[in-house]
């Protein structure tokens, strides 16, 4: 490794413009003549629109238009999309039901979007929102998944009978059930994860921008992928064709999953746009990210976990409800399934699985992929349980583990995946040598000489990254491929532009991408820019989700760097008059290997424009492009380990100390990826301890500000020790599994293990309060 | 935010003549009232603001009588060297409130005229027995705070000072919300010549309460074991997402025999 390449701690390049508040966000950017939307939205959860009068609102001050859901229709904009088809296990599809951009008959969740109004400013816009008058038949609304299958409960959408939207399974019933049957112990539990709330630091954006005389669109919007939005907003919205439609996402302050998808705003501008003649911007407010960013989790599940009489898992049985909330965002039905289901195996030789997944609609906020998406869901349940098994057979919870983990790669699982690398008593090892896990006894006992409660939680994790090959998920139902493109390009004086259909929203790709042309080529990370975020500048891309940018999006660079080296290796060969066979770059200079010849990097570079003595037939120049589609998922896997102390008297639970031994494979730069573990594993926290979105009976979110909404702070967060054993992934190049999620995939068991070891429970509700804990030590009483 | 004229006063009397104006509100600091106004749930017609009002601000110790101008800011209240000495279960409390920026614009006569039911200043006044002095008249704290966001105030009437004797013993213990960092219960216990107060804050449904059970248990013996096995009931205690009457029920005695064990420390 160089000081600037792979393996590198390089300090993220792009932080300069981020902490001196030069970053260039949907918020900051001004075109010519732009004015200002405001959204009116329901202030119900479930009711028939009977009436929507404008006029006053149309009088306001500085009002340029006010539009509704029928215009929007008359002219042609479709509905959104759901873009992965699953069909229940009678072979139907699933029960999808209209999501128009904004509603125009009925609304389905506080929030739901009805009329957008454009003013000069931004407040004038907020005004006349205000002087929309809409008359509602309040229906009845209905927030919980298990009440909306009950019969009689209120018809979310007519097209999905009972809220039910599909019954799925994967796996084997009859082997699981028989295993179950012939166990010589089950373990049973009910077990919930809590819906949650994003919570990007940068609110959701969009201004669209109508050129007339170009007959073209512009959108700047908050996206984490601006290729997929072109792409569904020309293909479904018919909002322009492709060509005629440029999408730009400029630096975006977090994603987590919430920015992935194409909600109604950003459509509804490009729209109104042209619709006014102005440019149309609407940013969000911090109450409508909580009332509309699609949110996370919320499932129930009950799981029957079997055992032999040799404490190995002979049988996994699951039976989840998923909240998908009131409309199918764009990849909410993949993540209930499979993104969940096929990771139901963790790091554990288990010979038969079953799952059952319904999912349903509700009158709350879309759910969707949120960091980890699925994976958190997957690794709960079987890391609660195996916690608990252990208990009820009186066994380590470590020893349980390691009696059960698969040893040998690749290993087929029963839920679809070939794991195919890994090593998870390493990451065992790691973690309960770095947390003292046989020193826990003592630790437990100091404890209770000062009153207060100790306990000890473990999760080994495993996660899928990459989603693919594209041929794999296209049979599963994805509508899109999910490979990567790379551009690179040297320019005349041998600096280079990488463009990347990755989108970086804060994991420092400009950084970590220029270390890897670095260590290719030893030109400095300085001299290296990676172009990213706009549709007209780089080549069709998937943008960045599922912790894909570095063993997807890298390898797609790292492909387009070969057939850069190839070429210029032929023109150095030819200029050296040497056999290409013996030319290697290496620090910015290209040599003939064993002897003191050599180039320039940048002579190579300039040679390959100014074209004056090429190899006979060569093209001049210096750029390539190359698409990459992965051999298979990656499985980045760990073991994390929590230790609490709770004060019984006010139920606050202390993490003391947290321990993460990841096996990322191959790292580009340590400390980003520190950053990332710290990062997921404080929203894992987030999850175990603090965020809960709640909504009432009659669908009122009440959790819809910082308020009332838990988001973990510094000062409730122990400094995490972490470290990695590292495998790496055989599937691509450069042997990366992905980092982005793992934390917030792997902590929650643990933390929830902990709790209940201290208190001497089964099981705690998430968020595990301090009344909650309180309630649960009482009840124990 | 909806348009509102902002008036800077430069006398109370001058404040007393412009609140008079359109549906005023008077403004000192404005820590609740400006994020009302943000999210559009507060729209007045017209502000009248305290804060630079010199006469309202500063704290002044004489003998045993403290006296607190309005328009002190939380972060004077927990630095000023006289309050620590006379009082410094108070200037603790301040320090508490909020985060740095809350205390360095969010004053004393703001909180208590607001009177927010999981403020920390009204269970302060109220254990301290203290007198809420307005451009009009006196009002003792136990008459003062009524209920959730209800006071003795009169339209227009503007709080000038605060002012208590300083008590024997004190201090102030408060549990967080975890989500908005306001208390869920926070118990202020003072000793003074006239016995055991003991006030609740964040947990009372009609607001800001003196806790019997808590005082009659002190009275006997100040001393946080005499409080061991005291029981507060949960009845007229909040529910909310947060915690139920009966958690706070639990927490007013765990913060009150904290408060206890700080105070003779």
């Amino acid at each position: 490794m160089g000081i600037e390449g792979i393996g590198a701690r390089v300090v993220r390049k792009e932080d300069k413009r981020f902490i001196t508040g030069a970053g260039r966000y949907v918020d900051d950017m001004v075109v010519p003549g732009m004015k200002h939307a405001a959204f009116v939205r329901s202030p119900h959860a479930h009711a028939q629109i009977k009436k929507i009068d404008v006029k006053k609102a149309q009088a306001m001050p500085g009002v340029i238009g006010v539009l509704t859901g029928k215009e929007l229709k008359a002219d042609g904009i479709g509905n959104l999309i759901c873009g992965w088809m699953i069909h229940s296990k009678d072979g139907s599809p699933m029960k999808m039901g209209a999501w128009s951009p904004l509603a125009v008959d009925k609304v389905r969740y506080v929030g739901d979007a009805v009329v957008i109004v454009v003013a000069e400013t931004k407040g004038q816009a907020r005004d006349a929102a205000e002087a929309v008058e809409i008359t509602y038949k309040e229906l009845k609304a209905v927030v919980d998944a298990t009440k909306a299958l009950q019969k009689g409960a209120p018809q979310v959408h007519a097209e999905a009978e009972d809220n039910l939207i599909f019954d799925w399974e994967i796996g084997d019933a009859k082997a699981t059930d028989a295993a179950i049957k012939a166990a010589a112990h089950v373990t049973r539990m009910k077990i919930v994860n809590n819906r949650l709330v994003p919570n990007a630091m940068e609110p959701r954006a969009a201004l669209g921008h109508y050129d007339k005389a170009e007959d073209h669109f512009t959108c700047w919007t908050t996206s984490q992928n601006p290729h997929v939005a072109r792409l569904v907003m020309s293909a479904f919205y018919n909002v322009a064709p492709e060509n005629k439609l440029r999408v730009i996402a400029p630096d975006v302050g977090g994603g987590f999953g919430s920015k992935i998808y194409i909600y109604p705003e950003e459509i509804v501008c490009l729209w109104a746009s042209k619709k006014t003649g102005v440019p149309v911007k609407w940013v969000a407010d911090r109450t409508e990210s909580f009332l509309t960013d699609a949110h996370g989790r919320d499932h129930v599940s009950t799981v029957e976990m079997a055992f032999d009489k040799n404490n190995k898992i002979t049988g996994f049985k699951v039976d989840t409800i998923a909240n998908l909330g009131a409309y199918m965002s764009l990849f909410s039905s993949c993540v209930p399934t499979y993104l969940y289901a096929t990771l139901l195996s963790g790091q554990y030789n288990i010979p038969a699985i079953h799952a059952n997944v319904r999912t349903v609609y509700t009158n709350t906020a879309p759910v969707d992929a949120y960091r980890g998406a699925g994976r958190p869901e997957a690794t709960y349940l079987l890391e609660r349980t195996m916690e608990v098994a252990a208990r009820e057979l009186g066994l380590s919870p470590a020893e349980l583990r390691r009696t059960n983990f698969i040893t040998e790669f690749p290993h087929q699982t029963p839920v679809i995946m070939n794991y195919d690398a890994g090593d998870y008593g390493a990451s065992l090892d790691a973690a309960t040598k770095a947390s003292d896990y046989a020193g826990f006894a003592k630790r437990k006992a100091a404890a209770a000489r000062q009153g207060k409660l100790r306990g000890i939680g473990m999760s080994c994790y495993i996660e899928a990254c990459g989603i693919a090959p594209s041929a794999a998920v296209g049979s599963l139902g994805a509508g899109v491929g999910l490979w990567e493109s790379a551009e690179v390009r040297v320019n005349a004086v041998g600096t280079i532009e990488v463009l990347t259909g990755s989108h970086s929203h804060g994991q420092g790709h400009e950084t970590t991408f220029a270390q890897l042309v670095n260590q290719r080529f030893g030109v400095p990370l300085d001299s290296v820019s990676i172009v990213h975020g706009d549709t007209d500048k780089v080549q069709m891309g998937m943008g960045t989700y599922g912790s894909r940018s570095g063993a997807v999006g890298m390898s797609a660079i790292a492909k387009a760097l070969d057939k850069v080296e190839a070429k210029a290796k032929k023109i150095a060969a030819h200029l050296l008059e040497a056999d290409e066979g013996d030319i290697v770059i290496e620090n910015g200079e290209v040599k003939v290997a064993g002897t003191d010849k050599s180039l320039p990097w940048f002579q190579v570079a300039l040679a390959a424009y100014t074209a004056h003595n090429l190899p006979a037939g060569m093209e001049p120049g210096l750029k390539e492009t190359a698409f990459y589609d992965p051999a298979n998922f990656t499985f980045p896997a760990g073991c994390y380990i929590c230790e609490v102390e709770i004060d019984p008297e006010t139920g606050t639970t202390e993490i003391v100390q947290f321990v993460a031994a990841d096996d990322f494979g191959n790292i580009i730069n340590p400390m980003i990826v520190e950053g990332q573990v710290h990062g997921g594993i404080a929203q894992g926290i987030g999850q175990a301890l603090l965020e809960g979105a709640h909504y009432d009976d009659s669908g009122q979110l009440l959790t819809a500000s910082y308020m009332d909404y838990t988001m973990p702070r510094a000062g409730d967060l122990p400094s995490f020790r972490v470290s990695t054993t590292n495998t790496p992934c055989p599937s691509n190049p450069l042997g990366i599994k992905g980092c982005g999620e793992a934390g917030a995939i792997g902590s929650p068991p643990a933390v929830i293990n902990a709790i209940t070891d201290a208190i001497g429970i089964t099981d705690i509700a998430m968020p595990a309060s301090p009344s909650t804990v309180w309630a649960a030590i009482r009840a124990k009483k | 935010m909806y348009a509102v004229n902002y008036h800077r006063a430069a006398s109370v009397t001058d404040a007393a003549k412009l609140v008079k104006s359109g549906d005023a509100k008077l403004l000192s600091g404005g820590m609740t009232l400006i994020p009302a106004m943000k999210t559009r749930l507060a729209a007045p017609s017209d502000l009248v603001d305290l804060s630079r009002i010199k006469d309202l601000q500063g704290v002044k110790v004489s003998g045993k009588t403290v006296t607190i101008g309005a328009a002190t800011t939380h972060y004077d209240v927990a630095n000023d060297e006289k309050l620590r000495k006379a009082c410094p279960a108070l200037a603790h409390l301040a320090s508490l409130i909020g985060d740095p920026a809350v205390r360095y614009k969010g004053t004393i006569g703001g909180s208590v005229a607001n009177n927010d039911p999981a403020a920390d200043y009204p269970a302060a006044l109220l254990a301290l027995g203290a007198t809420i002095v307005t451009n009009k008249r006196e009002i003792s704290a136990a008459k003062f705070f009524i209920g959730l966001f209800e006071t003795a105030l009169k339209e227009g009437e503007i709080i000038t000072a605060v002012s208590f004797t300083a008590p024997a013993k004190a201090a102030y213990e408060k549990f967080r919300n975890p989500a908005s960092r306001y208390a869920i219960v926070g118990v202020f216990v003072a000793k003074g010549k006239d016995g055991v107060s003991v006030a609740v804050t964040g947990a009372g449904d009609d607001g800001v309460f003196r806790s019997k059970e808590i005082e009659a248990a002190l009275a006997k013996n100040f001393a946080a074991s005499a409080l061991d096995g005291v029981k507060v009931p949960a009845k007229n205690l909040m529910t909310d997402l947060h915690a139920s009457a009966e958690y706070r029920a639990n927490l007013i005695a765990v913060m009150a025999k904290r408060a206890v064990a700080a105070a003779n420390a």
